[in-house]
């Protein structure tokens, strides 16, 4: 299987990149200008922590010597302490993270259920109304501000017709999943508007292309040419394009996550900006980058799986 | 005689663009006997791919529309039909194999599975009667070591290779006549010349009845027992291949020999047309290929000349055909 | 579609329109506090209702589009700016210059956009000036890439040949000759990218962390109308549709430009 040669190769080619991360993420708190130690720290620190954080991450010491206690500590899983929290920001974060994947997740399928059934429908009526109705529908979804078509759909689904909570996360599997559908719903309509378009085009391409003519020259119905030949082909670009969206996707729980109170790691982001809780915002920013480094060396195993032709 | 396996009878595609309608396959007419290989030859433009879509009402674009014309399959009219009905013709009883077959066949579905789905839609049964089937099928085209390379997809196959695998695609269901357009015109010569053969045996040990599209007079020379030259969507000779090549009555016919290379006599210069084939948008009035004949007499800009015969089964459309005498007298100058 | 091109630039000219004529558009002041009309819902007087304050939400929606529309177009132009000159330079000269360009890119691309903007602003501080930052910081890549590939393209062809065998200095074969003929593909981007960076100044904005109150912008808007969902939607519901909107006009411009110019998205 030398297609899948890259899964063991490409994890080392991903070093520089997650050095970069690590890099970036270690200037961001240290070009805000001030005492380093009472930015980590907050305004009502003790000397004596402000002595141990000083000591622990050499903020006496030139930069390149600070970034190097910054990765010895993070090779240590030591990402700081919350000022607000008052515990490890990686456990925080890590504490954090199963409603942000549930949100991704959710939204992921969500969104190919609506998209692969509008976009089957506008490739097979081209040009009726169906298809006019989908295009200027998914033309216009690529424009809704996700936080907004949130609170719209509060309006409908919760205030008016009482059927999901307006806020919030839950305690069992079935009461999360009940507070996760209209966040999932938000990011879905936004990101099938992407996926129905690049599908619908995608279909049409199919339909028409060589090798669709050939298996009608077969004999095949249409039905058959649709469900074997032309959808599985149309959605190799549609997938990757999905792929290619995982970051906008993941930007996209943080302002989802504050309009549904949900506790994630986007919300943990937003309230850490406001309280100035440095070392939590550099851990959020951190993990998210590893996460869509992951992610999308996901996407390509996925990509290589389904597209035989592909080799990286 | 026997009875003709199908017959075609002015069949017509009209080509609509807003209120304008032109006709880019008009009045097309041959036969095809049971066993027989038959030389559709013109050049791009000429209709003799559109005609053979129209055959298997595949046509490429809503705006070609069928307008005409009769096709009998052994006896029976097809053109009628109903498409649910007429789909146990297409691919069941006409196959058709494309020009280009890396694009022809499906890039993510493994070749062995896109064999075997054909045979199971035309002959049912069950999956692994049909992977066998699709197996045996990789072997009677020649690809060596089929069991494994079943497996493969078509990317994996060379040009020759997915040729071969198109044609055993459409001897999945199979079918008693088989179009094949311009399959070998992307390949290599060698291998242009194995597919050809291959085509012969196939004829051979199965009595198929071929179509063979194309615009190379040499491959017709080699593999056709009669041949239809097409020019501007009209058939303008058609006859037995030896008579016409023998003795080609349309100045296109023998503008076409004239420029195939090491037939025309041993000058060894290449001679081409002069002009271009019509667009299909701008057909000429009368005989399409007045303007660029040298035959060219006074009625044959106004007035459409019939197919006349001029040996058994030997018709041409010419007002002032090759006579024998001058074919020669240009052979010897 | 037909004709998107066309509806699009007549969406993004009527939206110019309200935002120079704002004064004489909006039939009120957008901050004046009518203590008498809080939470009035949309009638003759205030076609989309007021706010708790009793601010009428149509003028505020009409002086919001000054700063939304100078958000897409500032959002979009100092990326554009930055990435266009970075993917030419990258492009042109290859080697060291352009691994390192390519490096930075790869890095930034690999945090999530909003992450990574959010970031920045919390370094600089919330405000729009933060905002333009951050976007100018973490947006340039995209035109970089678009460029480079281009000028790669263009590089090698005939014409630059030409302009180098006639002795033309660098500056003059990259911003003369090559870059007009790279950025067909990158003006067709920078419209859907104007819905994006749109969204985004109008989410950070609804955080908290971009335009500030008092100001009319409708991010800030949305979310001073979010606490009254039970009771008056229309705050809420008007400034975001005016959202949909202008973003909409940016995609078909998007759309009917891309297929005029032949650019596949």
């Amino acid at each position: 299987m030398h297609r899948y040669r890259f899964v063991l190769t490409r994890p080392l080619q991903l070093l520089p990149v997650l050095f970069g991360i690590s890099v970036i993420t270690f200037l961001l708190v240290r070009a805000i200008p001030g005492d380093p130690a009472r930015i980590l720290l907050g305004t009502r620190a003790t000397p004596t922590a402000l002595a141990r954080i000083r000591a622990q991450y050499g903020l006496d010491e030139p930069l390149w010597t600070q970034y190097f206690y910054f990765l010895k500590n993070l090779a240590h899983g030591e990402m700081g302490r919350s000022i607000l929290y008052k515990v490890d920001v990686l456990g925080l974060v890590f504490e954090r993270l199963e409603p942000t994947v549930v949100l991704v997740l959710g939204s992921v399928v969500l969104a190919l259920l609506i998209a692969v059934p509008l976009a089957t429908l506008a490739a097979t009526h081209r040009g009726g109304w169906v298809d006019h109705l989908v295009r200027v529908v998914s033309t216009g979804g690529l424009g809704l501000p996700a936080f907004w078509l949130a609170i719209m759909l509060i309006i409908l689904f919760s205030v008016r017709l009482d059927l999901f909570p307006v806020s919030g996360y839950g305690d069992t599997w079935i009461d999360k999943l009940h507070h996760m559908v209209l966040p999932c719903l938000t990011i879905a309509l936004s990101l099938s508007a992407v996926l129905t378009r690049s599908l619908r085009a995608s279909l049409i391409a199919e339909t028409q292309s060589d090798a669709a003519t050939a298996v009608r020259a077969r004999g095949l119905p249409e039905s058959v040419v649709f469900r074997r030949h032309v959808l599985p082909n149309s959605l190799i670009p549609t997938l990757n394009l999905l792929a290619v969206n995982i970051g906008w996707l993941i930007g996209g729980t943080v302002v989802i996550e504050s309009v549904f109170a949900i506790p994630g790691m986007g919300q943990l982001l937003v309230r850490a900006i406001f309280t100035r809780d440095y070392m939590v915002v550099q851990g959020v920013a951190m993990v998210f980058a590893v996460a869509s480094v992951v992610v999308n060396f996901l996407a390509d195993v996925l990509t290589v799986t389904l597209d035989p032709r592909v080799t990286l | 005689m026997s009875a003709p396996l199908l017959r075609v009878e002015g069949l017509t595609v009209e080509s609509r663009a807003g209120e304008a309608a032109t006709r880019i396959v008009d009045g097309v007419s041959f036969a095809l006997r049971r066993g027989e290989i038959l030389g559709l030859v013109g050049e791009s433009g000429s209709g003799k791919t559109m005609a053979c879509r129209a055959l298997m009402r595949l046509l490429p674009s809503s705006r070609l529309a069928l307008a005409g014309g009769s096709v009998e399959l052994a006896g029976e009219e097809i053109m009628g039909l109903p498409e649910a009905a007429f789909r146990s013709i297409r691919g069941r009883r006409i196959g058709m194999i494309f020009q280009n077959p890396a694009s022809h066949l499906d890039p993510v579905m493994r070749i062995g599975e896109q064999i075997a789905e054909s045979v199971r839609f035309h002959q049912g049964g069950r999956r692994r009667q049909a992977n066998e089937k699709a197996v045996e099928l990789l072997r009677q085209v020649g690809i060596p070591d089929p069991a494994q390379r079943a497996a493969a997809f078509p990317h994996e196959f060379s040009g020759g290779m997915r040729q071969r695998a198109m044609i055993a695609l459409a001897l999945a269901s199979d079918p008693e006549i088989l179009i094949a357009d311009e399959p070998t015109t992307a390949l290599d010569v060698t291998v242009q010349a194995q597919i050809l053969r291959l085509l012969k045996e196939i004829r051979d040990s199965r009595g198929l009845s071929i179509i063979f599209i194309t615009h190379d007079l040499g491959v017709v020379a080699q593999l056709c027992d009669s041949i239809c030259v097409l020019y501007g969507g009209r058939v303008c000779e058609i006859g037995p291949k030896r008579e016409v090549l023998a003795h080609p009555r349309h100045p296109y016919t023998a503008g076409l020999m004239a420029c195939q290379p090491g037939t025309a006599g041993g000058s060894g210069r290449l001679r081409t047309i002069p002009g271009y084939p019509p667009a299909s948008d701008a057909l000429p009035s009368g005989c399409r290929f007045h303007p660029r004949c040298s035959h060219a007499v006074s009625p044959c800009a106004e007035v459409q000349p019939p197919l006349d015969p001029f040996a058994p089964d030997h018709l041409a459309a010419c007002h002032n055909p090759v006579r024998q005498a001058s074919l020669r007298t240009r052979e010897t100058a | 579609m037909p004709h998107a091109l066309l509806i699009g630039a007549v969406l993004l000219a009527a939206f110019v329109f309200v935002a120079v004529a704002a004064p004489l558009v909006a039939p009120y002041d957008p901050i004046f506090q009518d203590a008498t009309a809080r939470l009035a819902a949309p009638s003759a007087a205030h076609p989309f209702g007021t706010d708790n304050y009793g601010r009428d939400i149509l003028s505020r929606v009409v002086w919001g589009t000054r700063v939304d529309l100078q958000i897409a177009v500032l959002g979009v132009i100092f990326p554009f700016l930055i990435g266009t000159a970075a993917g030419t330079l990258s492009g042109y000269f290859g080697g060291l210059t352009d691994s390192l360009f390519m490096r930075v890119v790869d890095i930034i691309l690999a945090f999530p956009f909003l992450v990574l903007m959010l970031a920045i602003i919390a370094i600089l501080g919330p405000g729009l000036a933060s905002f333009y930052i951050a976007m100018a910081l973490v947006g340039w890549v995209s035109y970089a890439r678009l460029i480079r590939a281009q000028i790669l393209v263009l590089r090698q062809s005939d014409f630059a040949m030409a302009a180098r065998s006639l002795g033309f200095g660098h500056a003059r074969i990259m911003f003369r000759h090559l870059l007009p003929n790279a950025m067909v593909g990158s003006i067709v981007f920078s419209m859907s990218d104007a819905v994006l960076v749109l969204l985004n100044g109008a989410a950070i904005s609804y955080l908290g962390l971009g335009v500030q109150p008092p100001t009319a912008e409708w991010g800030i808007m949305v979310a001073e109308g979010q606490a009254f969902v039970t009771s008056a939607w229309w705050i809420a519901t008007f400034p975001g549709l005016a959202i949909v909107l202008l973003a909409f006009g940016f995609s078909l411009v998007a759309d009917g430009l891309g297929e005029k110019l032949g650019v596949r998205q």
